[in-house]
């Protein structure tokens, strides 16, 4: 039976139930919301003792199934106040799968602050310990110290100094099969792994069996229809592993959606030099991998090793959310200094994408200069990384750095980053940013494929007709993808290849034995997003938070010269369903 | 007529990334790819002045027309 295990922080304790038979058809997402929304008060405070923080693998798990290597953590979040999940590849997921845990849920707090601890799962349950050696480090030192002490075939989860310190944009890191990192990035839940005096859990596969599936030569079959899907569309057989996600760099300035200058203008001069063209090139002449996968199984390969001007490695998962919030919204016009923020950042364990947005503000507030990305990394390492006094501001975030310096233009929605895609010129995917549980963010409905790439048919980016209803029928399956433990990117071949959502039903069925149709799928989509709502209100965060930022209605962006223009009561319609 | 064109990801391969060529009245955004050996069915987005248009698309003097292969990210 698939098993829950329960780690007390407040009298240390561990007990392991067997899953409720009600959520026997959960995982990922669906899973970690369902506990949050059932179990998390929703006036707690993120920090204290009455969040839970819960690890989620997905459905598919453990199982062969292409691309199924991602797992998520959710909790209240302390950025945003909503409801969170955040979801990563690595290889903890598929280890989870194997060891038949459904979920990991840390409740409690310790009363004591002066220690912190550590948690290794494995076969035989788990234990909780006190940790000393890894206190104070960051994550690169961290994975060293558990590889030493446990292992190099430990699945690692941990956080570096920024959740020690309870910032708001920490983020939780994953060991990938290399030994470098993946994250739950958004939302701070760093702080609320720091919060429960979690250092690092471990996860320890050993003794462990493939999956049993119901009907192996009906998976067999279906998997093999969905990776041919995967390998046969343009965009994740060949765009995404060549180009990685930085491709969209020219392509958002092309169509004036790439915001720069912290949200000033569509369009970046110096686009050309942190292209994923120019990425690609580099990576090749420099000796690094322009092909990588963040998981075992995985079919796109979307990720890179970047190496230096030297061969030496300074990156990998340098993702386009990186590169265009330093490069275009804070100006730096140097790929490789991006690089380096790109790993300090893996390593201090904070979001890549709130951190440089608030950079954004920084330099619009005076901080710091527009393009200074030495002073980006000083301040990084320096400031934020030392936990002194303006590297808690900075460390609290955009918002946060929006109001302490009296900043007006601050892109957030309910307290997190906005994204890549300017939403003026993307309208898409503005709707999605003001609807969305979470908080702005683009994976939760990325209308973009339909406004801007031509996946899934087209919608017109600058007309606001037909926005709601894509981004609502995005932000279902979206809900529905993150509960299988598949890779979103698994979504642009969905939207073209009728052939390969069917085999991740006929996947679902095969591995359980259930007779799940595609309409059943939907409608976990839906009912995720409707008990993530309903959190959120009962949060106090109601339909007056879900808008964009005013000075998105009072500022036309170049080139197209485009406001912010949706009525508020057409935005609400996204929850007539 | 002049036109600028702007190539991106796999069609740089053998190609150009910018230049303005010149093209005769009427000429339409297929016969441009066909002059530079694109396969349509290869292209996933067009743009002219950032604005998506269709094959069909009729181009004028001194438009600026981008060519992409079908390309995601996120």
């Amino acid at each position: 039976m698939p098993k829950v295990i329960r780690i007390n922080m407040t009298d240390l304790s561990v007990r392991i139930d067997e899953a409720p038979e009600a959520w026997a058809g959960l995982g990922g997402r669906a899973l970690t919301s369902t506990v949050v929304a059932a179990e998390v008060p929703p006036t707690c405070h993120p920090l204290g003792p009455n969040n839970k923080l819960v690890f989620a693998p997905g459905l598919l798990s453990g199982t062969a199934a292409g691309n199924a290597g991602r797992m998520s953590a959710g909790a209240k979040s302390p950025l945003t106040g909503t409801i969170k999940e955040s979801n990563a590849g690595g290889t903890c997921g598929r280890m989870l799968g194997r060891l038949d845990i459904k979920a990991i849920i840390i409740e409690g707090q310790p009363a004591a602050t002066d220690t912190w601890y550590q948690i290794r799962i494995s076969s035989e349950g788990a234990v909780i310990e006190p940790e000393a050696e890894t206190v104070g480090m960051n994550n690169f030192a961290v994975l060293d110290s558990v590889a030493r002490r446990y292992g190099e075939d430990k699945g690692v989860i941990t956080i570096g100094s920024a959740g020690e310190n309870l910032m708001l944009i920490s983020n939780i890191s994953t060991r990938d099969p290399e030994g470098k990192l993946r994250s739950f990035g958004r939302g701070g839940l760093g702080a609320v792994m720091g919060s429960k005096r979690v250092k690092f859990i471990t996860i320890d596969q050993e003794g462990t069996r493939p999956v049993p599936l119901v009907d192996s030569a009906a998976f067999k079959a279906a998997n093999m229809v969905f990776t041919k899907a995967l390998k046969d569309h343009p965009v994740s057989g060949q765009g995404l592993p060549t180009y990685g996600t930085a491709v969209l760099v020219n392509i958002l300035h092309e169509i004036g959606g790439l915001p720069t200058r912290n949200f000033t203008s569509g369009q970046c001069e110096h686009h050309d030099m942190i292209s994923g063209e120019h990425m690609y090139d580099t990576i090749v002449a420099r000796g690094g991998e322009p092909t990588h996968g963040c998981s075992l199984g995985c079919v796109i390969q979307c990720s890179q090793v970047y190496n230096d001007k030297d061969g030496k490695y300074l990156t990998s998962g340098f993702e386009y959310e990186t590169i265009w919030a330093y490069g275009a919204d804070c100006l730096i016009d140097n790929l490789d200094l991006i690089a380096e923020c790109d790993n300090v950042m893996d390593d201090l364990g904070v979001d890549s994408i709130e951190t440089p947005v608030m950079f954004g503000v920084a330099m619009e507030a005076g901080i710091l200069k527009f393009g200074d990305g030495a002073e980006v990394l000083r301040m990084l390492r320096e400031e934020i990384g030392k936990a002194t006094p303006l590297g808690r501001i900075l460390g609290a975030g955009t918002a946060m750095v929006g109001k302490t310096y009296g900043v007006a233009r601050v892109p957030v929605v309910k307290g997190q980053a906005i994204p890549a895609y300017d939403p003026r010129s993307v309208k898409g995917i503005g709707v999605t940013y003001a609807t969305t549980t979470q908080g702005a963010d683009h994976t939760a409905g990325y209308a973009v494929a339909t406004n801007v790439l031509n996946v899934g048919g087209k919608v017109d980016p600058l007309s606001n007709e037909g926005q709601v209803e894509l981004s609502r029928n995005l932000q279902i399956a979206t809900a529905a993808i993150d509960s299988t433990g598949l890779c979103l990117f698994i979504a642009f071949p969905a939207l073209d290849i009728a052939e390969c959502l069917p085999a991740t039903v006929d996947m679902l069925n095969a591995r359980f034995g259930t007779k799940l149709t595609m309409d059943d799928v939907v409608g976990l989509g839906k009912t995720v997003l409707k008990l993530e709502h309903e959190f959120n209100l009962a949060a106090g965060i109601g339909p007056e938070q879900d808008r964009l930022p005013e000075f998105f209605e009072l500022e036309a962006i170049a080139p197209h010269n485009v406001k912010w223009d949706m009525e508020q009561k057409e935005l609400e319609t996204f929850w007539n369903f | 007529m002049l036109i600028t064109v702007k190539l991106f990801a796999t069609f740089l391969e053998n190609r150009f990334k910018e230049a303005r060529r010149e093209y005769p009245p009427g000429t339409t955004v297929a016969d441009v790819a066909t002059e530079l050996e694109i396969d349509h069915d290869l292209i996933g987005m067009i743009f002219i002045h950032g604005r998506a248009a269709e094959l069909d698309r009729v181009l004028d003097e001194g438009e600026v027309l981008a060519l992409f292969p079908l390309l995601g990210g996120g």
